[in-house]
Protein backbone atom coordinates (compact mmCIF):
# COMPACT_ATOMS: atom_id res chain seq x y z
CA UNK A 1 0.00 0.00 0.00
CA UNK A 2 1.13 3.44 -0.52
CA UNK A 3 1.01 5.91 2.57
CA UNK A 4 0.96 9.75 2.94
CA UNK A 5 3.17 10.94 6.23
CA UNK A 6 3.62 14.12 7.98
CA UNK A 7 6.05 13.89 10.25
CA UNK A 8 7.47 15.63 12.62
CA UNK A 9 11.15 17.01 11.63
CA UNK A 10 13.66 18.80 14.06
CA UNK A 11 17.53 18.94 14.15
CA UNK A 12 17.61 19.13 17.82
CA UNK A 13 16.51 20.27 21.40
CA UNK A 14 17.17 24.09 20.75
CA UNK A 15 15.63 24.54 16.92
CA UNK A 16 12.26 25.09 15.65
CA UNK A 17 10.90 21.91 14.36
CA UNK A 18 8.10 21.75 11.31
CA UNK A 19 5.91 19.03 9.58
CA UNK A 20 7.87 17.69 6.25
CA UNK A 21 5.48 15.22 4.01
CA UNK A 22 7.08 11.83 2.60
CA UNK A 23 5.02 9.64 0.60
CA UNK A 24 5.98 5.65 1.26
CA UNK A 25 5.28 3.07 -1.46
CA UNK A 26 5.11 -0.65 -1.02
CA UNK A 27 4.52 -0.88 2.31
CA UNK A 28 3.40 -4.36 3.61
CA UNK A 29 0.40 -5.07 5.86
CA UNK A 30 2.70 -7.30 7.82
CA UNK A 31 5.19 -4.91 8.26
CA UNK A 32 5.52 -2.88 12.03
CA UNK A 33 5.07 0.43 11.82
CA UNK A 34 8.19 1.05 12.66
CA UNK A 35 9.65 -1.04 9.75
CA UNK A 36 7.73 1.24 7.96
CA UNK A 37 9.60 3.72 8.62
CA UNK A 38 12.98 2.27 8.20
CA UNK A 39 12.03 1.77 5.03
CA UNK A 40 11.22 5.17 4.41
CA UNK A 41 14.58 5.54 6.32
CA UNK A 42 16.22 3.79 3.82
CA UNK A 43 14.93 5.59 0.97
CA UNK A 44 16.56 9.07 2.41
CA UNK A 45 19.93 7.50 3.21
CA UNK A 46 19.76 6.95 -0.69
CA UNK A 47 18.98 10.05 -1.42
CA UNK A 48 21.28 12.15 0.70
CA UNK A 49 19.03 13.19 2.83
CA UNK A 50 19.04 13.26 7.47
CA UNK A 51 17.19 10.10 8.11
CA UNK A 52 14.31 10.25 10.75
CA UNK A 53 15.23 9.59 14.23
CA UNK A 54 13.14 7.42 16.59
CA UNK A 55 13.91 5.77 19.46
CA UNK A 56 13.62 1.89 19.56
CA UNK A 57 15.33 -1.48 21.19
CA UNK A 58 13.58 -4.40 21.42
CA UNK A 59 10.82 -4.30 19.10
CA UNK A 60 8.94 -6.27 20.82
CA UNK A 61 6.69 -4.18 23.80
CA UNK A 62 8.97 -4.81 26.45
CA UNK A 63 11.38 -1.53 26.20
CA UNK A 64 8.89 1.39 26.30
CA UNK A 65 11.27 3.84 24.41
CA UNK A 66 9.60 3.34 20.84
CA UNK A 67 6.41 5.91 22.05
CA UNK A 68 5.18 8.34 19.58
CA UNK A 69 1.96 9.94 18.72
CA UNK A 70 0.39 8.42 15.60
CA UNK A 71 -2.63 10.57 13.85
CA UNK A 72 -3.48 11.68 17.89
CA UNK A 73 -3.03 8.33 19.51
CA UNK A 74 -0.23 7.80 21.77
CA UNK A 75 1.61 4.63 19.99
CA UNK A 76 -0.92 4.47 17.24
CA UNK A 77 -4.49 3.21 16.92
CA UNK A 78 -5.64 -0.59 18.44
CA UNK A 79 -5.10 -0.61 22.42
CA UNK A 80 -2.32 -2.92 24.49
CA UNK A 81 0.30 -2.29 21.74
CA UNK A 82 3.68 -0.32 21.71
CA UNK A 83 4.29 1.27 18.21
CA UNK A 84 6.95 -1.62 17.68
CA UNK A 85 3.94 -3.83 17.89
CA UNK A 86 1.80 -1.56 15.61
CA UNK A 87 1.41 -3.44 12.43
CA UNK A 88 0.57 -1.76 9.21
CA UNK A 89 -2.73 -3.93 8.66
CA UNK A 90 -4.21 -0.96 10.82
CA UNK A 91 -3.83 1.54 8.26
CA UNK A 92 -5.24 1.40 4.29
CA UNK A 93 -3.95 2.16 1.25
CA UNK A 94 -4.09 6.05 0.67
CA UNK A 95 -4.19 7.02 4.61
CA UNK A 96 -2.99 9.81 5.67
CA UNK A 97 -0.67 9.55 8.91
CA UNK A 98 0.52 12.36 11.22
CA UNK A 99 3.30 11.38 12.93
CA UNK A 100 4.36 13.45 16.04
CA UNK A 101 6.71 12.89 19.40
CA UNK A 102 5.34 12.79 22.72
CA UNK A 103 4.46 16.34 23.69
CA UNK A 104 5.13 17.15 27.41
CA UNK A 105 7.29 20.26 29.16
CA UNK A 106 8.77 17.33 31.12
CA UNK A 107 9.46 15.20 27.55
CA UNK A 108 11.86 17.63 25.75
CA UNK A 109 11.99 16.48 21.95
CA UNK A 110 15.80 15.80 21.29
CA UNK A 111 15.52 15.25 17.59
CA UNK A 112 12.54 14.49 15.18
CA UNK A 113 10.85 12.16 17.30
CA UNK A 114 13.06 11.40 19.63
CA UNK A 115 12.26 12.77 23.08
CA UNK A 116 14.03 12.90 26.83
CA UNK A 117 12.17 10.06 28.90
CA UNK A 118 15.21 10.90 31.80
CA UNK A 119 12.48 12.73 34.28
CA UNK A 120 10.92 8.91 34.79
CA UNK A 121 14.35 7.66 35.34
CA UNK A 122 14.74 10.40 38.30
CA UNK A 123 11.33 10.09 39.25
CA UNK A 124 12.39 6.35 40.09
CA UNK A 125 15.52 7.05 42.04
CA UNK A 126 13.26 9.17 44.02
CA UNK A 127 11.30 6.93 45.02
CA UNK A 128 11.12 4.05 42.85
CA UNK A 129 12.73 0.97 44.90
CA UNK A 130 13.49 -1.17 48.15
CA UNK A 131 15.91 0.22 50.01
CA UNK A 132 16.33 -3.18 52.15
CA UNK A 133 18.47 -6.01 50.32
CA UNK A 134 16.09 -8.39 50.11
CA UNK A 135 18.30 -11.01 49.19
CA UNK A 136 17.53 -14.31 46.33
CA UNK A 137 14.06 -15.72 45.99
CA UNK A 138 12.10 -16.51 48.91
CA UNK A 139 11.14 -20.01 49.76
CA UNK A 140 7.58 -20.64 48.01
CA UNK A 141 5.60 -20.74 51.24
CA UNK A 142 7.91 -19.01 53.65
CA UNK A 143 5.98 -15.44 53.07
CA UNK A 144 2.36 -16.03 52.66
CA UNK A 145 1.39 -13.81 49.90
CA UNK A 146 -2.65 -13.16 49.19
CA UNK A 147 -2.94 -13.84 45.63
CA UNK A 148 -4.66 -10.89 44.58
CA UNK A 149 -2.14 -8.88 45.62
CA UNK A 150 0.52 -10.69 44.14
CA UNK A 151 -1.42 -10.54 40.57
CA UNK A 152 -2.39 -6.95 40.94
CA UNK A 153 1.62 -6.11 41.51
CA UNK A 154 2.70 -8.01 38.64
CA UNK A 155 0.56 -6.42 36.40
CA UNK A 156 1.40 -2.97 37.86
CA UNK A 157 4.99 -4.19 37.12
CA UNK A 158 4.20 -4.42 33.57
CA UNK A 159 4.89 -0.63 33.01
CA UNK A 160 7.36 -0.67 30.97
CA UNK A 161 7.85 3.28 31.50
CA UNK A 162 6.86 4.27 27.96
CA UNK A 163 5.51 7.62 28.92
CA UNK A 164 2.37 7.43 26.78
CA UNK A 165 0.41 7.82 29.55
CA UNK A 166 1.84 11.42 29.70
CA UNK A 167 1.40 12.10 26.15
CA UNK A 168 -2.05 10.86 26.01
CA UNK A 169 -3.13 13.13 29.50
CA UNK A 170 -4.80 16.73 28.96
CA UNK A 171 -2.50 17.74 31.81
CA UNK A 172 0.66 15.80 31.27
CA UNK A 173 0.49 14.03 34.12
CA UNK A 174 2.67 10.93 35.11
CA UNK A 175 0.34 9.74 37.78
CA UNK A 176 -0.78 6.23 35.94
CA UNK A 177 3.22 5.78 35.93
CA UNK A 178 4.16 6.63 38.89
CA UNK A 179 0.88 4.68 40.24
CA UNK A 180 2.22 1.70 38.97
CA UNK A 181 5.23 1.88 40.43
CA UNK A 182 3.63 2.15 43.71
CA UNK A 183 1.30 -1.06 43.46
CA UNK A 184 3.80 -2.85 42.06
CA UNK A 185 6.82 -2.13 45.16
CA UNK A 186 3.83 -1.33 47.61
CA UNK A 187 1.40 -4.38 47.65
CA UNK A 188 4.21 -6.94 48.44
CA UNK A 189 5.90 -8.04 51.69
CA UNK A 190 9.58 -6.89 51.22
CA UNK A 191 8.31 -2.90 49.74
CA UNK A 192 5.58 -2.37 51.51
CA UNK A 193 6.87 -1.27 54.96
CA UNK A 194 8.62 1.68 53.04
CA UNK A 195 4.61 2.70 50.98
CA UNK A 196 4.50 5.84 53.07
CA UNK A 197 8.00 7.27 52.85
CA UNK A 198 8.10 5.93 49.01
CA UNK A 199 4.87 7.34 48.26
CA UNK A 200 5.57 11.01 49.21
CA UNK A 201 8.78 11.14 47.90
CA UNK A 202 7.26 9.79 44.24
CA UNK A 203 4.87 12.29 44.36
CA UNK A 204 7.44 15.23 45.31
CA UNK A 205 9.94 13.88 42.40
CA UNK A 206 6.75 13.92 39.89
CA UNK A 207 5.58 17.71 40.92
CA UNK A 208 9.56 18.66 40.62
CA UNK A 209 9.65 17.23 36.83
CA UNK A 210 7.13 19.20 36.00
CA UNK A 211 4.76 16.33 34.99
CA UNK A 212 0.69 17.92 35.60
CA UNK A 213 -1.77 16.70 38.10
CA UNK A 214 -4.38 14.39 37.37
CA UNK A 215 -7.67 15.26 36.44
CA UNK A 216 -9.44 11.80 36.32
CA UNK A 217 -10.22 11.85 32.54
CA UNK A 218 -8.44 8.45 32.42
CA UNK A 219 -6.87 8.98 28.96
CA UNK A 220 -3.71 6.86 29.69
CA UNK A 221 -5.65 3.80 30.59
CA UNK A 222 -7.36 3.96 27.19
CA UNK A 223 -3.38 4.49 25.99
CA UNK A 224 -1.28 2.43 27.68
CA UNK A 225 0.55 -0.28 25.87
CA UNK A 226 0.59 -2.59 28.99
CA UNK A 227 -3.27 -1.75 29.68
CA UNK A 228 -2.34 -0.62 33.49
CA UNK A 229 -5.28 0.18 35.34
CA UNK A 230 -6.50 3.45 36.79
CA UNK A 231 -7.11 1.38 40.05
CA UNK A 232 -3.37 1.95 40.51
CA UNK A 233 -4.02 5.63 40.72
CA UNK A 234 -6.42 5.60 43.01
CA UNK A 235 -4.39 3.20 45.12
CA UNK A 236 -1.58 6.22 44.88
CA UNK A 237 -4.19 8.44 46.21
CA UNK A 238 -5.17 6.09 49.26
CA UNK A 239 -1.68 5.84 50.15
CA UNK A 240 -0.70 9.73 49.89
CA UNK A 241 -3.63 9.88 52.47
CA UNK A 242 -2.66 7.47 54.44
CA UNK A 243 1.26 9.05 54.54
CA UNK A 244 0.43 12.37 55.58
CA UNK A 245 -2.66 12.34 57.80
CA UNK B 1 24.77 5.01 35.69
CA UNK B 2 20.59 5.19 36.11
CA UNK B 3 20.60 1.37 36.02
CA UNK B 4 23.14 1.16 39.55
CA UNK B 5 21.36 3.96 41.46
CA UNK B 6 17.71 2.02 40.31
CA UNK B 7 19.17 -1.53 41.27
CA UNK B 8 20.83 -0.68 44.61
CA UNK B 9 19.82 2.09 46.47
CA UNK B 10 22.62 4.35 48.10
CA UNK B 11 21.72 4.07 51.22
CA UNK B 12 22.45 0.73 51.41
CA UNK B 13 25.83 0.57 50.10
CA UNK B 14 27.00 2.89 52.88
CA UNK B 15 29.75 1.74 54.66
CA UNK B 16 29.24 3.16 57.89
CA UNK B 17 33.07 2.89 59.36
CA UNK B 18 33.48 5.10 56.58
CA UNK B 19 32.31 8.73 58.34
CA UNK B 20 33.12 10.83 55.10
CA UNK B 21 31.63 8.76 52.79
CA UNK B 22 28.70 8.34 55.24
CA UNK B 23 28.45 12.44 55.70
CA UNK B 24 28.33 12.70 52.20
CA UNK B 25 25.95 9.80 50.84
CA UNK B 26 23.85 11.12 53.47
CA UNK B 27 23.45 14.94 52.69
CA UNK B 28 22.73 13.88 48.64
CA UNK B 29 20.02 10.85 50.51
CA UNK B 30 18.48 13.01 52.33
CA UNK B 31 15.91 14.43 50.64
CA UNK B 32 13.68 16.75 52.04
CA UNK B 33 11.03 15.46 50.39
CA UNK B 34 10.28 12.83 53.00
CA UNK B 35 10.43 15.56 55.69
CA UNK B 36 6.62 16.52 54.10
CA UNK B 37 4.51 17.43 56.68
CA UNK B 38 0.53 17.77 56.31
CA UNK B 39 0.45 21.56 55.87
CA UNK B 40 3.12 21.40 52.58
CA UNK B 41 2.30 17.81 51.40
CA UNK B 42 -1.66 19.34 50.92
CA UNK B 43 -0.91 22.84 49.99
CA UNK B 44 1.89 22.19 47.55
CA UNK B 45 1.66 18.79 46.21
CA UNK B 46 -0.26 18.20 42.94
CA UNK B 47 -2.06 14.97 44.82
CA UNK B 48 -2.77 17.11 47.94
CA UNK B 49 -4.08 20.21 45.79
CA UNK B 50 -6.72 17.57 43.95
CA UNK B 51 -7.57 15.67 47.24
CA UNK B 52 -8.60 19.37 49.19
CA UNK B 53 -10.57 19.77 45.17
CA UNK B 54 -12.64 16.34 45.96
CA UNK B 55 -13.08 17.09 49.64
CA UNK B 56 -14.54 20.66 48.83
CA UNK B 57 -16.29 19.11 45.64
CA UNK B 58 -18.18 16.87 47.65
CA UNK B 59 -19.10 19.13 50.85
CA UNK B 60 -20.60 20.91 48.32
CA UNK B 61 -22.81 18.45 47.21
CA UNK B 62 -23.71 17.73 50.59
CA UNK B 63 -25.10 21.34 50.55
CA UNK B 64 -27.29 20.05 47.37
CA UNK B 65 -29.16 17.70 49.14
CA UNK B 66 -30.59 20.02 51.64
CA UNK B 67 -31.19 22.81 48.96
CA UNK B 68 -33.04 20.30 46.56
CA UNK B 69 -34.91 18.88 49.71
CA UNK B 70 -35.86 21.91 51.12
CA UNK B 71 -36.69 23.56 47.26
CA UNK B 72 -39.02 20.77 46.94
CA UNK B 73 -41.62 22.43 49.03
CA UNK B 74 -42.22 25.02 46.26
CA UNK B 75 -44.37 22.40 44.65
CA UNK B 76 -46.59 21.97 47.41
CA UNK B 77 -49.98 23.34 46.94
CA UNK B 78 -50.39 26.17 49.62
CA UNK B 79 -49.18 29.08 47.26
CA UNK B 80 -45.89 28.79 48.52
CA UNK B 81 -46.65 28.84 52.61
CA UNK B 82 -44.14 25.86 53.43
CA UNK B 83 -41.46 27.23 51.62
CA UNK B 84 -41.38 31.20 52.96
CA UNK B 85 -41.40 29.13 56.42
CA UNK B 86 -38.61 26.94 55.21
CA UNK B 87 -36.59 30.08 53.42
CA UNK B 88 -37.34 32.28 57.00
CA UNK B 89 -35.46 29.02 59.30
CA UNK B 90 -32.43 29.11 56.44
CA UNK B 91 -31.87 32.80 56.93
CA UNK B 92 -32.12 33.23 60.74
CA UNK B 93 -31.24 29.37 62.22
CA UNK B 94 -27.62 30.22 63.58
CA UNK B 95 -26.80 27.16 62.80
CA UNK B 96 -27.13 27.30 59.23
CA UNK B 97 -25.90 30.68 59.31
CA UNK B 98 -22.69 28.95 60.46
CA UNK B 99 -23.05 26.51 57.72
CA UNK B 100 -23.20 29.14 54.74
CA UNK B 101 -19.91 31.22 56.26
CA UNK B 102 -17.79 27.36 55.41
CA UNK B 103 -19.87 26.99 51.98
CA UNK B 104 -18.56 30.23 51.20
CA UNK B 105 -15.27 29.06 52.27
CA UNK B 106 -15.77 25.73 50.05
CA UNK B 107 -16.95 27.45 47.07
CA UNK B 108 -13.83 29.72 47.48
CA UNK B 109 -11.37 26.76 47.73
CA UNK B 110 -13.09 24.57 45.32
CA UNK B 111 -12.98 27.42 43.02
CA UNK B 112 -9.57 28.83 43.70
CA UNK B 113 -7.82 25.50 43.12
CA UNK B 114 -9.60 24.51 40.24
CA UNK B 115 -8.29 27.58 38.70
CA UNK B 116 -4.93 27.74 40.01
CA UNK B 117 -4.43 23.67 38.78
CA UNK B 118 -6.12 24.54 35.49
CA UNK B 119 -3.23 27.62 35.11
CA UNK B 120 -0.42 24.92 36.22
CA UNK B 121 -1.34 22.19 33.82
CA UNK B 122 -2.35 24.15 30.54
CA UNK B 123 1.38 25.03 30.65
CA UNK B 124 2.78 21.61 30.53
CA UNK B 125 2.93 21.23 27.09
CA UNK B 126 3.94 24.34 25.53
CA UNK B 127 3.64 22.51 21.93
CA UNK B 128 0.44 20.89 21.72
CA UNK B 129 -0.08 18.19 19.39
CA UNK B 130 -1.41 18.58 15.53
CA UNK B 131 -3.41 15.55 16.05
CA UNK B 132 -4.78 14.78 19.24
CA UNK B 133 -7.88 12.34 19.52
CA UNK B 134 -8.55 13.00 23.49
CA UNK B 135 -12.25 12.67 22.42
CA UNK B 136 -11.90 9.13 21.90
CA UNK B 137 -10.05 8.36 24.96
CA UNK B 138 -11.61 10.02 27.76
CA UNK B 139 -15.73 10.54 27.88
CA UNK B 140 -17.18 13.69 27.51
CA UNK B 141 -18.18 15.45 30.88
CA UNK B 142 -14.38 14.55 32.00
CA UNK B 143 -13.12 16.81 28.87
CA UNK B 144 -15.66 19.88 29.27
CA UNK B 145 -15.33 19.68 33.21
CA UNK B 146 -14.19 23.15 33.19
CA UNK B 147 -16.37 24.70 30.34
CA UNK B 148 -19.25 23.07 33.22
CA UNK B 149 -17.15 24.78 35.88
CA UNK B 150 -17.12 28.36 34.11
CA UNK B 151 -21.07 27.89 33.45
CA UNK B 152 -22.05 26.82 36.85
CA UNK B 153 -19.85 29.71 38.55
CA UNK B 154 -22.12 32.31 36.41
CA UNK B 155 -25.18 30.61 37.37
CA UNK B 156 -24.04 30.61 40.99
CA UNK B 157 -23.33 34.46 40.80
CA UNK B 158 -26.86 34.96 38.99
CA UNK B 159 -28.55 32.94 41.46
CA UNK B 160 -27.12 34.34 44.75
CA UNK B 161 -28.10 38.11 43.24
CA UNK B 162 -32.05 36.94 42.48
CA UNK B 163 -32.37 35.44 45.48
CA UNK B 164 -29.88 35.33 48.56
CA UNK B 165 -28.66 38.48 48.11
CA UNK B 166 -32.73 39.98 47.55
CA UNK B 167 -33.75 38.02 50.88
CA UNK B 168 -30.87 38.71 52.74
CA UNK B 169 -29.77 42.25 52.03
CA UNK B 170 -32.25 44.03 49.98
CA UNK B 171 -34.82 42.60 52.23
CA UNK B 172 -37.19 41.03 50.09
CA UNK B 173 -40.47 40.21 51.40
CA UNK B 174 -41.78 36.74 50.37
CA UNK B 175 -38.72 34.72 48.77
CA UNK B 176 -41.75 32.85 47.05
CA UNK B 177 -42.98 35.44 45.22
CA UNK B 178 -39.59 36.25 43.55
CA UNK B 179 -38.98 32.51 42.52
CA UNK B 180 -42.60 32.82 41.05
CA UNK B 181 -41.85 36.37 38.94
CA UNK B 182 -38.40 35.34 38.22
CA UNK B 183 -39.02 31.38 37.37
CA UNK B 184 -42.29 32.98 35.22
CA UNK B 185 -39.55 35.21 32.72
CA UNK B 186 -38.95 32.52 29.70
CA UNK B 187 -35.28 33.69 29.56
CA UNK B 188 -34.65 33.45 32.98
CA UNK B 189 -36.40 29.52 32.93
CA UNK B 190 -34.57 28.24 30.21
CA UNK B 191 -31.14 29.60 31.87
CA UNK B 192 -31.75 28.16 34.74
CA UNK B 193 -32.30 24.42 32.61
CA UNK B 194 -29.59 24.78 30.79
CA UNK B 195 -27.09 25.40 34.09
CA UNK B 196 -28.68 22.51 35.56
CA UNK B 197 -28.13 20.23 32.60
CA UNK B 198 -24.07 21.85 32.54
CA UNK B 199 -24.27 21.13 36.37
CA UNK B 200 -25.31 17.44 35.68
CA UNK B 201 -22.14 17.12 33.57
CA UNK B 202 -20.30 18.75 35.99
CA UNK B 203 -21.03 16.54 38.53
CA UNK B 204 -21.41 13.71 36.00
CA UNK B 205 -17.28 13.66 36.33
CA UNK B 206 -16.96 15.34 39.44
CA UNK B 207 -18.67 13.21 41.62
CA UNK B 208 -16.93 9.86 40.97
CA UNK B 209 -13.50 11.42 40.16
CA UNK B 210 -13.49 12.77 44.02
CA UNK B 211 -13.39 9.09 44.81
CA UNK B 212 -11.02 8.27 42.64
CA UNK B 213 -8.25 10.94 44.28
CA UNK B 214 -9.43 10.40 47.58
CA UNK B 215 -8.36 6.16 46.73
CA UNK B 216 -11.90 4.77 47.17
CA UNK B 217 -12.76 4.02 43.70
CA UNK B 218 -12.52 0.36 43.65
CA UNK B 219 -13.87 -2.64 42.09
CA UNK B 220 -15.76 -3.40 45.17
CA UNK B 221 -17.76 0.22 45.96
CA UNK B 222 -17.77 0.58 42.38
CA UNK B 223 -21.67 -0.08 41.83
CA UNK B 224 -22.65 1.67 45.11
CA UNK B 225 -20.71 4.46 43.69
CA UNK B 226 -22.58 4.49 40.43
CA UNK B 227 -25.62 4.50 42.48
CA UNK B 228 -25.12 7.20 44.50
CA UNK B 229 -23.36 9.30 41.32
CA UNK B 230 -26.48 8.73 39.59
CA UNK B 231 -28.48 10.46 42.43
CA UNK B 232 -25.93 13.33 42.39
CA UNK B 233 -25.81 13.76 38.35
CA UNK B 234 -28.88 12.89 37.37
CA UNK B 235 -31.64 13.28 39.85
CA UNK B 236 -30.56 16.12 41.94
CA UNK B 237 -29.94 18.11 38.45
CA UNK B 238 -33.61 17.02 37.37
CA UNK B 239 -35.46 18.21 39.84
CA UNK B 240 -33.82 21.59 40.10
CA UNK B 241 -34.68 21.85 36.56
CA UNK B 242 -38.15 20.80 37.18
CA UNK B 243 -39.01 23.92 39.08
CA UNK B 244 -38.16 26.66 37.14
CA UNK B 245 -40.40 24.51 34.34
CA UNK B 246 -42.94 23.90 36.65
CA UNK B 247 -43.39 27.50 37.19
CA UNK B 248 -43.30 28.30 33.58
CA UNK B 249 -46.02 26.18 32.60
CA UNK B 250 -48.14 26.84 35.50
CA UNK B 251 -48.85 31.19 34.46
S1 LIG C 1 1.74 3.31 32.76
FE1 LIG C 1 1.52 2.47 30.70
S2 LIG C 1 1.63 4.28 29.39
FE2 LIG C 1 2.45 4.90 31.35
S3 LIG C 1 4.64 4.56 31.22
FE3 LIG C 1 3.78 2.67 32.09
S4 LIG C 1 3.41 1.37 30.31
FE4 LIG C 1 3.71 3.43 29.49
S1 LIG D 1 10.94 -0.91 20.80
FE1 LIG D 1 10.86 -1.71 22.80
S2 LIG D 1 8.80 -1.34 23.33
FE2 LIG D 1 8.84 -0.77 21.24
Amino acid sequence: MKLHLKIWRQVNNNSKGKFINYDVDNVSEHMSFLEMLDVLNEKLVHKGEDTISFDHDCREGICGSCGMMINGFAHGPGAGVATCQLHMRSFKDGDKIVIEPFRAKAFPVLKDLVVDRSAFDRILQKGGYISAKTGGIPDGNAIPVKKEDSETAMDAAACIGCGACVAACPNSSAMLFVSAKVSHLGLLPQGKIENKERVKKLVAAMDEEMFGSCTNTYACEAECPKEISITNIARLNKYFIKATL
Amino acid sequence: MIGEVFISPPKNNINTNNLVTAKIFSYFCNDKISEMNIFNSYLTSSVGKKILMSLTGLFLCSFLVVHVAGNLLLFKNDNGEAFELYSQLMSTNIFIRSIEIGLFFGFALHIYLGLHLWNQNRKLRPIGYKKYKLSENANFESRIIRLTAVFVLIFLVVHLRTFWFEGRFLGAPSIFELVKVSFQNNYYSWFYVLSMLLLSYHLKHGFQSAFQTLGLRNKKYLLILNLVSFIFWFIIPLLFASMPIYFLFRK
